[in-house]
């Protein structure tokens, strides 16, 4: 919403400064946005006076100027064709800064002239394009007054931005009001004097549905005029328009400008002698079309309001008007339409049919219904003031909504839901300011004024109070602590997320962050893409879909990153991804993927490029730190984005902890990146939560006095034996003395059978209770070689 | 008698010219071993008179362990020099790069949000998630935004497709609607019944359609909420006045609260910070400027209302920020679009080491 001081101040009787004013309207809840004070850019430019303008001695096309700046004169040598003795113009003395050509005047010898300062043209200021020559003022100009002033710039230009529950601020005077009730001045008076019409009108208002208070359109008011002249309006309306950046158009469409601005009540005027009939409020039939007036043709149905007449649709109700019937230059007889629409509707019909209108704008934020009334009567003094003419009685059809509420306010209420202490008086005169009926002396009954849809509650009444009282005078009061302990923000299972970044991270990858959504066909191959997972109004095709797997989005970093030449990359990111559109269906998933290298070439030892055990001890780090127990089973077998072959889960009993393994080649390629990939998904939520218990206690250690020992043992088994299972057997083949076992050694090849391989493994020892003898570790070792060959087949390789 | 001399001499000279410790033992074996010429001195004493092998047994001994005494001086010193050898030998080039080891780095936005995490935590704040995939009633209805009200247009909304009942679906747009399913949680209920707070953190993501150089369509929010019997504006204001301090590393810290609008609360305020800029580069703290970071007021009665709780005994306040603006603010970080480009150079740049984990006494940020 723009507006320019000196309107401010028909509505405001006040001596405050441009920078007061500002502050305030931020301090308001009325944000001001941008301010331009045209004055500013002119200062030190005055109106000169050209005493004598003769021929440079050594220049045709120069002129040396004696010029009158108010009380001195100076000489300056001017270069324009019309300058010439006699004149007015705006003079720039030396070491003014010109806005349209960005130099900073000095003193000089132009020719050997001297020259203190410059006439200047209007493109010299930048108020216009005109550079023919210096500007021409009228000789009513008063020599020496300032440049702003006598050009009519005088007026800043302040764009506040207005909450949508602010529609009353939409017209300077319920801005004006605002300011007033902060103490900047004194509200006037809207001038709405009840006019008496000459003649009845001949065109009625009517209602096609019944007139109701919480109908599409409550009541519309009416007026007709005659014998009157449009043509363009006078200037301090075409300024004012201009100034706040509307077009003037004509007389009686900038006085329905004016009037919305002004006072937030949209109008609209009809070439009455097009019209025929009564007009009629009514829901448009489906299919009706209408040329509106920004030329475009719209088509309606039944959800939108309209004003038509017996032959058609001339107007969408509170939204933009026919271009049929609108005012021409011609125009001598006029149609005035001051209606009321449920905000509701305009916004929905407005939203619909895509028209974004400055009546629009204010009708769907609720404008005052009884200006319905009053504001036929403000715009019909200026049409008789203006155009001329004679106007008929008021004609309207409809009732007035319900507005007419209110609500009490606790004595104490202020203070207990803000802090501030405003006194009774305060509290009473802020109310009555904005326009309330206070009534009581605390507790008050306020009763709402019709401008102020936006006031439903006790609440709304504390912060009208407050926020004229001054948000600056809300104490600031520290939280009063909860507890005299510090507890942990974040629950046990909110902590693996920074628990899994931090590990990841620590492992040398890097967190990304990357979009929730993706493209359809990425999300089908990563097993989603259901119907309910779509977006309905994406931005683009390349975000459709919501992820089923943080894995594509890394996959896509990737190859951004190789293709920047950023070889090798580590990238992983913690977050969520969807299966389904329930919050169930969303997890958090700690997802990574390596690409190419391992180990990049080194002087120290061979290269190696990523495979499956990269991504494992990835995952695996993961559910470490994230407290996973550490009997973790792997298994071959992930989703079919993975190496069929070479992927596999981690899992607790049946439940999946985890995928990893390298990424299937197909996939691989379609990303164009060259060399495998390793990826893992880590399900942040699939590890159970430690018991809770009432210490933190660990469990007492046990610590043997005896050494443990190490025996080795290689098994030739068939290739296709997982080496967890053997391994297991083999931990499992004593309970009490084997504390752990390990592979050490895998081979296939030459001196191993076809289909077979060698798996070495190293078994640990613990003595219990003293050293053991030869004999016991022959035993051991007997039920250790039983034990695989029972679940794996396998052999003792001799 | 010569012979005892003779035998001396060589065996101090094999012990003293042997180069290396194969050679002296060589040198030992001559002189002490089995066929050596001091034991065979030892063997001819069974053969002398007592008297002789008294005399000649202790001169043997005398010799032997001077053999002996030798041998260890001569093997300390082999010793040593094989070491020194040795070390020289072993000699590397130590401007040699270590063995390459990828550097890993966090975020700024999980660090942010650690970093927020560790600063409401003090207050009294816990950590509370909601889905992503909202319903709107929960992103909206119960926030008191009521089906085509304006303030809907204020959100540019994605929609997902209905749900079978016909509820509308929607990516949240903003962290607001984990207020309404906190309230409506049983034990938070019973909690105030008892007269208890209730304090929350919400960070998380957040989607509008807005992408241009400013806006993506997926960013990143805080949400606080605290409802009690008695927290009031004034507490918003320390709340925020001493968060903003903390984080943003500013001991005095200006803040500014403005009245705004929010359907959801009611007063509403929305909250500057001062700043200055010098030479086109932001200055966080006391200046001529200010820079809005965030909106807040008192939670809205019909907002409590519609989460089950009695508007006449329970008030409180609530915040939302952004967490990627107060990130780029902090951290000097220009583009916001970026921080969703994965692009290494930036990760590196702009990351966090793993270890960096802040708290209030250990340091919020590098």
């Amino acid at each position: 919403m723009k507006f320019t001081l000196s309107w401010l101040k028909e509505h405001l009787e006040t001596d405050a400064t441009l920078v007061e004013v500002r502050d305030t309207l931020t301090m308001l809840g009325l944000e001001v946005e941008s301010l331009t004070d045209p004055a500013e850019a002119l200062k030190g430019f005055v109106v000169g006076y050209v005493v004598e303008a003769v021929q440079h001695p050594n220049a045709d096309r120069l002129r040396v100027c004696k010029v009158d700046t108010g009380g001195t004169v100076v000489q300056v040598v001017c270069g324009a064709p019309n300058a010439r003795t006699g004149m007015k113009g705006i003079f720039a003395p030396t070491g003014s800064y010109i806005p349209g050509t960005g130099i900073t005047l000095k003193a000089s010898k132009i020719r050997g002239e001297e020259s203190n300062g410059m006439l200047c043209s209007s493109r010299e200021l930048q108020l216009g394009d005109d550079h023919s020559g210096i500007i021409d003022l009228p000789a009513e100009a008063v020599t020496g007054q300032s440049a702003a002033e006598a050009l009519g710039l005088g007026d800043a230009v302040i764009e506040i931005k207005v909450t949508p529950n602010r529609g009353d601020c939409l017209g300077v005077h319920g801005i004006a009001r605002d300011l007033a009730a902060a103490g900047l001045g004194t509200l006037k008076p809207v001038k709405a004097d009840a006019i008496k019409g000459t003649y009845a009108s001949p065109i009625k208002w009517t209602h096609d549905y019944a007139p109701a208070p919480d109908s599409p359109c409550p009541i519309v008011v009416g007026r007709h005029f005659r014998g009157v002249k449009n043509g363009p309006s006078p200037d301090w309306l075409q300024r004012r328009l201009k100034a706040i950046g509307l077009r003037p158009i004509s007389a009686l469409v900038d006085i329905t400008n004016l009037v919305t601005f002004d006072l937030n009540r949209p109008l609209h005027v009809f070439d009455a002698a097009k019209l025929s009939g009564d007009l009629v409020m009514r829901q448009a039939r489906d299919g009706e079309q209408i040329l509106a007036l920004d030329g475009k043709t719209y088509t309606l149905d039944p959800a939108v309001s309209v004003i038509a007449d017996t032959r058609g649709v001339h107007g969408i109700g509170g939204i933009m008007g026919g271009e049929e019937t609108g005012v021409q230059e011609s125009t001598t007889e006029v149609f005035l339409e001051a209606a009321y629409f449920q905000p509701i509707g305009i916004a929905a019909s407005g939203r619909k049919l895509g028209i974004l209108s400055d009546a629009r704008y204010r009708n769907e934020r609720g404008i005052d219904p009884e200006s319905c009334w009053w504001g036929a009567e403000v715009a019909t003094r200026l049409i008789l003031d203006l155009c001329g003419g004679e106007c008929s009685e008021l004609v309207s059809s409809g009732v007035m909504p319900n507005w007419q509420r209110s609500y009490g306010l606790r004595t104490d209420r202020v203070k207990t839901l803000t802090g501030i202490e405003v006194s009774a008086a305060e509290t009473a005169s802020i109310l009555t300011k904005l326009g309330f009926g206070v009534e009581g002396s605390g507790p008050w009954t306020a009763s709402v004024p019709s401008w102020r849809p936006d006031i439903v509650g006790e609440a709304d009444l504390v912060e009208e109070v407050t926020r004229v009282f001054g948000f600056d005078k809300i104490p600031t009061t520290s939280l009063p602590p909860v507890s005299t302990m510090s507890r942990p923000v974040r629950d046990p299972l909110q902590r693996r997320t920074p628990q899994a970044r931090r590990a990841l991270a620590a492992r040398g990858m890097n967190e990304a962050v990357t979009w929730s959504f993706l493209p359809l066909k990425k999300a089908e191959r990563f097993g989603g893409g259901g119907a309910d997972v779509r977006l309905l109004n994406s931005i683009d095709a390349t975000l459709d879909t919501m992820r089923p797997s943080i894995l594509p989005n890394l996959i896509d970093a990737a190859s951004r990153n190789e293709a920047r030449g950023l070889s090798d990359p580590a990238l992983f990111e913690v977050g969520p991804q969807y299966k389904d559109a329930t919050p169930q269906g969303q997890r958090t998933v700690a997802a990574g993927i390596r690409h190419n290298m391992a180990v990049p070439r080194n002087w120290a030892g061979p290269a190696r490029t990523v495979d499956a055990f990269d991504a494992k001890a990835d995952a695996l780090a993961v559910l470490g730190a994230i407290g996973a127990p550490d009997t973790l089973s792997s298994q071959p077998g992930a989703p079919n984005w993975y190496h069929p072959g070479r992927s596999g889960a981690l899992k607790l009993g049946d439940r999946v902890m985890a995928y990893f393994g390298e990424l299937h080649p197909e996939i691989v390629a379609a990303a164009d990146l060259k060399g495998p990939v390793a990826a893992f998904e880590v399900f942040l939520d699939a590890a159970p939560l430690p018991k809770a218990k009432a210490t933190k206690a660990r469990p007492k250690l046990v610590l043997s006095a005896l050494q443990p020992l190490e025996r080795d043992f290689a098994f030739l088994v068939d290739s296709g034996v997982e080496a967890e299972k053997l391994v297991r057997a083999a931990r499992n083949a004593d309970k009490v003395m084997i504390t752990a076992a390990r592979v050490f050694d895998l081979y296939a090849g030459k001196g191993v059978p076809e289909g077979k391989k060698s798996l070495a493994i190293a078994v640990t020892l613990q003595p219990v209770e003293r050293t053991l003898t030869d004999a016991e570790i022959e035993a051991v070792s007997g039920k250790i070689v039983a034990a695989v060959a029972k679940a794996t087949g396998a052999v003792l390789r001799g | 008698m010569d012979d005892l001399a003779t035998i001396r001499s060589e065996a101090l000279d094999a012990v003293q010219a042997a180069a290396d410790l194969g050679a002296l033992e060589a040198a030992r074996v001559a002189a002490l071993g089995k066929k050596g010429s001091v034991t065979g001195l030892m063997k001819t004493l069974g053969g002398l008179a007592p008297e002789q092998r008294k005399d000649f047994g202790a001169r043997v001994n005398q010799l032997k362990g001077e053999i002996e005494a030798a041998l260890e001086a001569r093997k300390g010193s082999l010793s040593a020099s094989a070491l020194e050898a040795r070390l020289v030998a072993e000699k590397i080039d130590v401007t040699l790069p270590a063995r390459p080891e990828g550097q890993g780095t966090l975020h700024p936005i999980g660090q942010v949000m650690d970093e927020i995490g560790a600063i409401f935590g003090e207050m009294g704040f816990t950590w509370a998630d909601g889905p992503d995939i909202e319903d709107d009633w929960h992103n909206f209805t119960a926030l008191n935004i009521p089906p085509d009200h304006p303030a809907r247009q204020m959100q540019d909304t994605f929609y997902l497709p209905p749900r079978a009942d016909g509820t509308p679906m929607v990516l949240r747009t903003h962290t607001s609607p984990v207020q309404a399913r906190t309230m409506l949680g049983k034990d938070v209920q019973k909690r105030l019944a008892d007269g208890g707070s209730l304090r929350i953190i919400v960070p998380g993501r957040t989607f509008r359609i807005d992408s241009d150089a400013t806006h993506t369509p997926m960013f990143h929010q805080v949400e606080g909420l605290v409802i009690d019997r008695t927290t009031h504006m004034g507490h918003l204001k320390g709340c925020l006045v001493d968060f903003c301090r903390a984080f943003f590393e500013v001991d005095d810290l200006p803040l500014r609260f403005r009245p705004s609008y929010f359907p959801f609360t009611e007063p509403s305020a929305e909250v500057d910070i001062g700043c200055s800029w010098k030479d086109g580069e932001l200055k966080i703290g006391a200046g001529d400027s200010w820079l809005e970071i965030l909106g807040s007021g008192m939670v809205h009665p019909n907002v409590i209302a519609n989460c089950g709780l009695d508007p006449a005994v329970y008030q409180g306040f609530a915040f939302g920020m952004g967490i990627d603006r107060i990130a780029m603010l902090k951290y000097g970080i220009p583009d916001l679009r970026a921080f969703f480009d994965a692009d290494l150079r930036w990760l590196r740049h702009y990351g966090f080491s793993a270890l960096e984990t802040p708290s209030l006494t250990g340091g919020l940020g590098r």
